[in-house]
């Protein structure tokens, strides 16, 4: 006896016929293309002020045309033999004919500015070679070696081969405190030029101290913004904003009015009698003063989640925990601190990734050992080398992207709450 | 509605017509002040355009982002002379003609009445001004003052905070001179590896009591506040301290390093004509001396210098205040913008590493 299953279990349908299953999936389907067409405006406004800025940013790092563009004769020469290879006629030849071209195109300084990158004291040949450049005659060797002797040295020729495509990873192994030998092999700079892997190390460190810091003064006023009856809350919120709302340049240079040798809080410590004239602290133009100034100014991002994550949570789990017998301490590390993580983790991340790229503040009251990796990539623009300056940036990307992967293994972006 | 309509287009084409026609960026603080009486103002009184100063820390930074991103927004820009040789080695100024600049008032003819290396491809000399150093009078007595450039780094007799510039230009050379080199082996010296040693030696040696500054109004603020007592600074921006403000601020011309400053126009400037007609008015004899009246800049034609110039005050007599006044020569470097186009990069690196160096 088998039974008919089809009328054991007839098909769901809808009211004009149609399978419940599929048209399910059409109805989803189309709501989701409307919520898509929704976003479509903002998100082709993320890419294109966004995404394609990084990305050619990120281009700039490893692509720097200045030399293979005006001199590709040259260029071609050198890529077609190996390093190493003595420069003979048809390479010297290859080399005045680009000259004259430079001199014509006025292209010369972009040249020798690329291959100064790798080896300085290049760019003054380059340029007072493509000066002379429309005296050049054959035989071209002695021609440029009568103009300068260090056209026959090997390191320029290298210096020259490892600018000769457009695509290098040279700006990389700068920012990486490494060079090429004469060779074409890797080293490491000398000693007093290594800065870069030092200054990433060291903006990681006072960005978390900063984090740490902001952390640990936001808590108790987010907790208290919280707890209050809403009309003090409201006012005290205020108190908080106030300052956001600020300009950033007047908050900093208040704070060098204050910090400051012979600035307010030395002059009242003088006067109290708590520091002797020569020996005022010294709280300004060095690592204290960024520390001090960049936590004051990061720290509504720490409060703001902070609170508005304090202000779900129900006071009766702290008030069910006391009646079961919890101290004070016991109550807040078991029961309070675990709700408040989500807020932590939010205002920990913004603090953090705010305070790796800030520039302004430390540059005005850093000093020389509060600087960080931010102000060399703005040395760089201001330099012109945006090549470096983009490869520092990427760096300084990669190794915020690292962090934000460990955070989600480790916490879990869902985690994240903002309010 | 429609009358509305009509009504407000118009009135917003207007507001684009009455756009500034020669935007001109410069330094800010009391030198932009200056090219702002001296030559802005007389300029739009003069020929009717309109002029509009933007103040920068180093107006060198926006030109090559501006030109290539095809979005130059600048016409005059006023540049360092190694940034100026720079930058039209790269392509990023327009050429500018001598011929197009007038004649001095005297009748030479501008190519002579120029200093020499007044007038390069792509940029025409405004004024020299140096780097000296300053210290606040009221912190030493007159007996006791510093006087040569070892003092400056001399710790023990005079006691303080220093202000240095935050950069190895100038202030390499700087420490050499106070080391005992001569201006005319400066150069020579810091091209060698241990020439480079022993400038940053002799900066270890005060490197934890110096505030660094980068823009050139910092100095006198840094003196004023009393957070250093005594700096390394533009001469111009002291001698405005001192005599228009009426700080006990006293420059000393030793181990002094002077350069032109310079007048460009990037390339692709909306308005290069009227530009150029700026650039050919502010440079002229009257030009240069409506300058030196407000800043004490030296100007860089000779025709400038034959009458005496008399500061906007009325009563000072510029002349012993200009770096090029022969008594302030006696230690004078001219800075070597062949030396900087080619170790700019390399030296600043090295600098960069000392610095952030424990």
């Amino acid at each position: 006896m088998t039974a008919d299953l089809s009328l054991a279990m007839p098909l769901l349908t809808t009211a004009d016929g149609r399978p419940l299953k599929s048209a399910l999936v059409q109805a989803q389907a189309r709501a989701k293309r409307r919520a898509f067409w929704l976003v479509a405006p903002l998100l082709a406004f993320v890419v294109i002020t966004f995404i394609l800025p990084i990305a050619q940013m990120l281009q700039r790092s490893v692509y720097h045309d200045g030399f293979s563009a005006s001199a590709p004769l040259t260029s071609e020469w050198l890529l077609s033999t190996e390093a190493g290879a003595v420069p003979d006629e048809a390479a010297y030849a290859a080399l005045a004919a680009d000259f004259k071209t430079m001199k014509a195109e006025r292209t010369a300084g972009m040249a020798g500015t690329r291959v100064n990158y790798t080896l300085p004291e290049t760019r003054s040949l380059f340029t007072a070679t493509a000066r002379a450049a429309d005296d050049l005659a054959p035989p071209y060797k002695a021609a440029f070696l009568a103009l300068s002797p260090k056209w026959g040295d090997p390191g320029v020729w290298q210096a020259m081969r490892s600018s000769a495509t457009p695509y290098t990873a040279d700006f990389y192994l700068i920012a990486a405190d490494y060079e090429r030998a004469d060779d074409g092999s890797l080293q490491k700079v000398p000693d007093n030029q290594r800065i870069y892997i030092y200054l990433f190390v060291k903006t990681a460190v006072l960005s978390a101290l900063i984090t740490f810091v902001c952390l640990l003064l936001a808590f108790p006023v987010a907790h208290l913004l919280a707890t209050l009856p809403m009309a003090q809350a409201n006012l005290l919120m205020i108190l908080v904003l106030l300052p956001f709302w600020t300009s950033l340049l007047v908050r900093t240079t208040s704070w060098i009015v204050l910090l400051q040798g012979q600035g307010v809080v030395n002059e009242t410590l003088l006067a109290v009698g708590l520091v002797a004239d020569d020996s005022r602290l010294n709280m300004m133009y060095n690592q204290t003063g960024t520390i001090i100034v960049m936590t004051h100014i990061l720290l509504p991002f720490m409060i703001l989640p902070l609170y508005s994550v304090m202000r779900v949570i129900p006071p009766s789990y702290a008030r069910a925990a006391r009646s079961l017998g919890a101290t004070s301490w016991t109550t807040f590390r078991r029961i309070y601190l675990p709700q408040t993580l989500p807020g932590i983790g939010a205002g920990a991340l913004l603090v953090f990734i705010l305070a790796v790229g800030y520039y302004i503040t430390p540059a005005l009251v850093g000093g020389a050992d509060g600087q960080l990796i931010s102000n060399l990539i703005d040395f760089h623009m201001d330099k012109s080398n945006w090549s470096l300056a983009a490869a520092l940036s990427a760096m300084l990307l990669a190794g915020v992207l690292v962090l934000y992967w460990l955070y989600d293994r480790l916490i879990g972006i869902d985690n994240l709450k903002l309010g | 509605m429609k009358k509305l309509l009509i009504l407000s287009t118009a009135l917003t084409g207007l507001a684009f017509a009455a756009q500034a026609d020669v935007t001109v960026m410069s330094w800010g603080g009391a030198y932009g002040a200056a090219q702002n009486e001296a030559h802005l103002k007389p300029f739009t009184t003069a020929t009717g355009i309109k002029t509009v100063m933007i103040d920068s820390d180093n107006p060198a930074t926006p030109v090559k982002a501006m030109v290539e991103a095809n979005n130059v927004t600048m016409d005059v820009v006023s540049l360092e002379y190694a940034d100026a040789i720079r930058l039209c080695d790269e392509g990023m100024l327009e050429t500018i003609d001598p011929a197009a600049l007038p004649a001095g008032a005297d009748g030479t003819v501008a190519t002579e009445d120029f200093l020499p290396g007044a007038i390069t491809e792509c940029a025409v000399s405004t004024d020299i001004w140096a780097t000296i150093w300053a210290y606040d009078s009221t912190k030493f007595p007159a007996d006791a003052a510093p006087t040569v450039a070892s003092d400056f780094f001399d710790l023990e007799k005079f006691p303080g905070k220093r202000g240095v510039r935050k950069g190895a230009k100038a202030v390499l050379e700087f420490a050499l001179m106070a080391d005992g080199i001569a201006p005319a082996d400066v150069y020579a010296t810091l091209a060698t590896p241990e020439g480079v040693d022993r400038a940053f030696a002799k900066l270890d040696t005060i490197k934890d009591s110096i505030v660094w500054w980068e823009a050139g109004a910092q100095p006198p603020q840094l003196l004023a506040d009393g957070e250093v007592v005594m700096t390394t600074a533009y001469n111009g921006r002291i001698f405005n301290a001192a005599i228009a403000e009426g700080k006990p601020f006293q420059i000393v011309w030793d181990a002094q390093s002077y350069e032109n400053e310079m007048y460009a126009i990037p390339k692709g400037a909306p308005n290069k004509d009227e530009a150029m007609q700026f650039i050919a008015y502010a440079t002229s004899t009257e030009g240069l001396r409506a300058q030196a009246q407000y800043i004490s800049y030296g100007p860089a034609r000779k025709s400038a210098l034959i009458e005496p110039l008399i500061f906007s005050d009325g009563k000072t007599d510029m002349a012993p205040h200009l770096p090029t006044a022969p008594a302030n020569m006696t230690n004078a470097l001219e800075s070597s913008f062949e030396f900087w186009v080619d170790r700019d990069s390399e030296l600043n690196e090295r600098f960069n590493a000392w610095l952030t160096a424990n």
